[in-house]
């Protein structure tokens, strides 16, 4: 996929002015906030949860090595395959060879984050096969040839209405020519130009949110069915997932499930939880002959050593970029990558470079919601300053804005010039802004006064007030 | 409210860089707050600020320059308070890590992290204090800083006090927890996106159907202010401390001298 990451402040102005995306990102922020918080609040043992599931993740994340090859020995066991991808391109590789050796025409998707950062369906299409997308929300924006917006919800940056006109466009060709209005509707007729789909599917590829150990399975969760539908009925089912989504147990994995809807939808659990293990048995009335997991590491490893170790407990349920302000101002695609909000700001720097993704760690408040609706307590905001901590010492942010920070720092560590200096410039802004009390207009602080005026001082500072008052006391 | 021993703690002021160009009358509010209920309050000249700017630019060595200089000017009191979540978390919760390599100073960035502060909790959780003596007349909504709020738990303390302001009513907008767009050098970095949240912010207020808006922390006051100003709204905007203080027959923030 393309990264637009380094266009970030282009396109997240473009973002404030889309009318139609900010009445589709209104609508669908008050929606998981409300509902999130809702299904927390009636869960007692939600808050020891966070902190169990936490557990479990930096269990795991020391073992990693032993419970990837349990995982790989289990799923051998029943007769399914492992495929290791170091890269992107080993992974693109690995699916293609498989499709080949299915001699796929078409290839049925369950809704794959891994599979959008690995690019796999550009790598599928330029060999003509054709790759349906089958999470609704996936269908839409491949429709509209976009990348998702949300991790959860792909085409959250689409109205209703939008929906309509490119269903319209492209299932005309299909006879279904009339224009629907109403959402259920749209649903139906998306859930019969796929239902074709399914059943003519060589391989059907997933991603998996959790993998078991112990089992050797791969859970699946979704709200449409499609993804039960992608790896049951295709001949070749194939899992792509990264290596930090293994949990030690089935008995582990559950504890996730309860945290993941509440955190990602408010729901107690999503409509459908599948686990998948192995191709079918002989006996097993549906299932596909073929079962493949490919471990995607693509620079997972690497963090796994580093300072952002944390990161990898990540589940993908989408909450800090649902209750991230800034996310919630801009939405998903102004970010330029796969991964959106406050989770692609850290992941995307370690991704495609800290100066291509030099915004998205930067256009941040710090203001930490993100962290405290995070399932597995992820310390967001510092893992976004330690990046802007490597972006300073690599000399990437802008000259100016190093040049005032020395400034200010050399006046800031010397509390006799900066009184000094405070109290002339005080002085002088609160005269001036005296009659209004505030400035429309400041050299030096038009980034302020561009949307906002700014307060006048009050005439003096406060150190300089409080001595007339108090004198020399202290 | 009692000033239960005679002599009470000994207060080291921690005159925040906001307060100290642009609003002193929220130090002098702070001050009388913390006199009324039994304290010695001292304003140590030495101070200039808490460093975050270099903080949540990156720049820790700066950073470190500066804490060590506040660590030094408050080192001998028996607390230090300061009217902002956003600073006295940078000291209470940052400080610490920032010398997580150095045992010497993680050891006096503790002990001053156990001494810190911000002020309305300070009042009402060291100080128990439950009540002001205070009086404004008219609504007001309260916006929850996001420091104060999740790094240091101050939600309930403002609430209680203000509770007690004669004639005040408190009136609470929608989405009072959700950032403003200041975000310190965020908000000119960022200025549009800045723009957009501070609007959000803005109608939440209007809606809230208060007269004026009170709060922890002068950098997102000001960033809300100037917002209200540019869109011409009429709402006032005061620091929660004039309030309880009965400091705020001024003018608030972003007002010209005399109304």
């Amino acid at each position: 996929m393309q990264v637009l990451s380094p266009q970030f402040k282009p396109r997240a102005t473009l973002a404030l002015k889309d009318a139609s995306l900010q009445a589709a990102l209104g609508k669908a922020r008050g929606g998981f906030v409300d509902k999130r918080a809702a299904a927390a609040a009636e869960l007692p043992e939600f808050e020891q949860l966070r902190e169990e599931a936490k557990a479990i993740k930096e269990h795991t994340l020391d073992h990693l090595d032993f419970y990837l090859e349990r995982f790989e020995e289990r799923v051998k066991a029943q007769g399914g395959q492992v495929h290791w991808a170091r890269n992107a391109e080993d992974a693109q590789r690995i699916v293609l060879e498989i499709c080949r050796k299915a001699n796929a025409k078409t290839v049925t998707k369950g809704k794959s984050m891994v599979s959008e950062e690995v690019g796999i369906n550009e790598v599928l299409e330029q060999e003509g096969i054709e790759v349906i997308e089958t999470d609704l929300g996936e269908y839409i924006i491949q429709l509209a040839k976009e990348p998702p917006s949300h991790i959860i919800a792909p085409a959250v940056h689409k109205t209703k209405a939008q929906v309509s006109e490119l269903f319209h466009a492209h299932h005309s060709k299909l006879g279904l020519t009339k224009v629907l209005t109403e959402v259920a509707d749209l649903v139906n007729e998306a859930r019969q130009v796929l239902r074709g789909k399914f059943f003519r599917a060589d391989v059907g590829i997933t991603g998996g949110n959790f993998l078991v150990a112990e089992t050797g399975s791969s859970i699946i969760v979704t709200n449409e069915g499609n993804g039960d539908l992608t790896q049951t009925l295709a001949r070749v089912h194939i899992v792509t997932s990264g290596i930090e989504r293994v949990v030690p147990t089935l008995d582990d994995a559950t504890t996730f499930l309860r945290l993941l809807a509440r955190s990602a939808t408010g729901q107690e659990t999503e409509t459908y939880t599948t686990v998948s293990s192995g191709p079918r048995r002989p006996g097993d009335p549906d299932g596909p002959e073929e079962y493949h997991v490919v471990l995607v590491d693509n620079g997972r490893s690497k963090m796994l050593a580093g300072r952002f170790r944390e990161m990898l407990r990540c589940i993908r349920c989408g909450a800090c970029m649902n209750h991230c302000p800034v996310y919630g101002a801009i939405g998903g695609h102004a970010y330029g990558w796969v991964y959106p909000g406050p989770m692609g700001s850290v992941l995307t720097p370690l991704f495609v470079g800290l100066d291509a993704a030099y915004d998205l760690p930067n256009a941040c408040t710090l203001n930490g919601r993100c962290q405290s609706v995070c399932p597995v307590k992820i310390p967001l905001p510092d893992l976004l300053r330690e990046l802007r901590h490597m972006q300073h010492e690599a000399k990437l942010s802008p000259w100016y804005q190093r040049a005032a920070l020395a400034a200010w720092g050399f006046v800031a560590s010397r509390p006799r010039l900066y009184h000094a200096l405070t109290g002339l410039a005080v002085r002088a802004l609160g005269w001036l802004g005296r009659g209004r009390g505030r400035f429309g207009y400041l050299p030096l602080a038009s980034a302020w006064t561009k949307g906002r005026d700014l307060p006048a001082p009050q005439g003096k500072t406060f150190q300089e007030a409080w001595r007339e008052r108090r004198g020399k006391s202290s | 409210m009692t000033s239960p021993v005679p002599a009470g703690p000994r207060i080291g002021l921690f005159a925040t860089c906001l307060m100290d160009s642009f609003r002193p009358s929220v130090g002098f509010a702070a001050v009388k707050l913390l006199e009324d209920a039994g304290c010695t309050v001292e304003v140590p000249a030495a101070q200039t600020c808490c460093g975050q700017p270099a903080l949540n630019s990156g720049d820790f060595a700066t950073t470190r320059r500066l804490a060590k200089q506040v660590i030094e000017t408050f080192a001998g009191f028996d607390y230090v308070v300061g009217p902002s979540g956003s600073c006295m978390a940078t000291i209470k919760n940052d400080y610490p890590q920032l010398f997580a390599d150095d045992p010497q100073w993680r050891e006096k960035a503790e002990d001053l992290s156990r001494r810190s502060f911000e002020l309305l909790s300070f009042l009402t959780d060291v100080l128990k204090v439950d009540r002001v003596k205070a009086r404004f007349e008219g609504t007001v909504t309260y916006h929850d800083s996001c420091s104060g709020l999740r790094e240091l738990g101050v939600k309930a303390q403002p609430r209680k006090l203000l509770a007690t302001v004669e004639g005040l009513k408190l009136s609470e907008m929608q989405d009072a927890e959700t950032c403003c767009g200041f975000g310190g050098t965020f908000c000119v970095k960022y200025p549009d996106i800045s723009e957009k949240m501070a609007s959000d912010k803005v109608a939440n207020i209007e809606a809230s159907g208060a007269g004026t808006l009170l709060g922890g922390d002068l950098g997102c006051l000001m960033n809300i202010a100037g917002r209200m100003k540019r869109l011409g709204k009429p709402v006032r905007v005061f620091h929660a401390a004039e309030v309880l203080a009965g400091m705020a027959d001024g003018p608030g923030l972003a007002e010209p001298e005399v109304r």
